[in-house]
């Protein structure tokens, strides 16, 4: 199963509701084209939502990496919402954990990017 | 069918991302067998899998006139598994470490540490060309009948 993304507003915040694997190949660059397309369109506070991942690798994590960055640099602000055990602990290994801003309930990650 | 103690199936395969699915498949199957835990089968399956990325992606360049080779091993005592590919060769001296602070925000250079992460043993050897990554995990000594 490749990656889905939808995506949605809410209080001014743009929330990507991901699903599936974020691997190398398709589903790093459906990652990649979603929050390019979103800051073309002028979103500056965008909301991952990791809920329905079910897998992610290297690639994967790098790709959030890069997002991140790329939202950053645009003079913007993404956080992570919902991860998984499984993309939690990836993220406490590789030490990105402290680098992403992380919350498991939506309303107040809405709240923390005012 | 081997049976659940000891095993062995070597696969060549073309230099792509299907193989990769390919290669991961076998590692769940054999990690299965080989009685790992439902918490260490999907790291395994990880490791294996970033080890086969490696060697498509970063050896063989995804070309097609270069395979990667992919054998899995049982043994009463571990599980093996080795990737070869043809490409220019890997140091892994060289590779930067993923977790110093100047390297935090970097898009890539991650899959190596994942295999080193989830594994019990991690080697590389020169084949000139190309890279062998052997990757060892431990099986859980039997516990004696009671």
């Amino acid at each position: 199963m490749s990656m889905k993304v939808a995506i949605r507003q809410v209080d001014g915040i743009t929330i990507l509701d991901l699903s599936g694997r974020i691997t190398l190949g398709e589903g790093s660059i459906t990652l990649r084209d979603s929050v390019h397309e979103v800051l073309d369109k002028g979103s500056k506070k965008i909301l991952l939502n990791l809920a329905q991942i079910s897998y992610i690798d290297s690639s994967g994590i790098g790709e959030l990496v890069s997002a991140f960055t790329s939202v950053k640099n645009a003079g913007g602000e993404l956080k992570l919402l919902n991860l998984t055990q499984k993309v939690h602990d990836l993220l406490q290994i590789t030490k990105l954990y402290t680098v992403f801003d992380i919350w498991d309930n939506e309303t107040s990650a809405i709240s923390a990017f005012n | 069918m081997p049976d659940s103690t000891t095993s062995r199936v070597s696969l060549t395969l073309c230099s792509s991302l299907e193989s990769v699915d390919t290669v991961g498949k076998t590692a769940q199957d054999f990690a299965e067998r080989a009685g790992f835990d439902s918490c260490t089968i999907p790291n395994i399956v990880m490791a294996v899998r970033e080890a086969a990325i490696n060697a498509v992606l970063h050896g063989n360049a995804y070309s097609p006139s270069k395979n990667i080779t992919a054998s899995f091993e049982t043994s009463s005592d571990s599980l093996t598994i080795r990737i070869r590919d043809k490409g220019p060769g890997l140091d892994p001296s060289s590779l930067p470490d993923p977790l110093a602070p100047q390297n935090l925000l970097r898009g890539s250079g991650r899959g190596i540490f994942l295999i080193r992460a989830f594994m019990d043993e991690v080697h590389f050897r020169q084949l000139h060309p190309g890279t062998e990554l052997t990757l060892i995990k431990h099986r859980a000594p039997a516990q004696p009948a009671a």
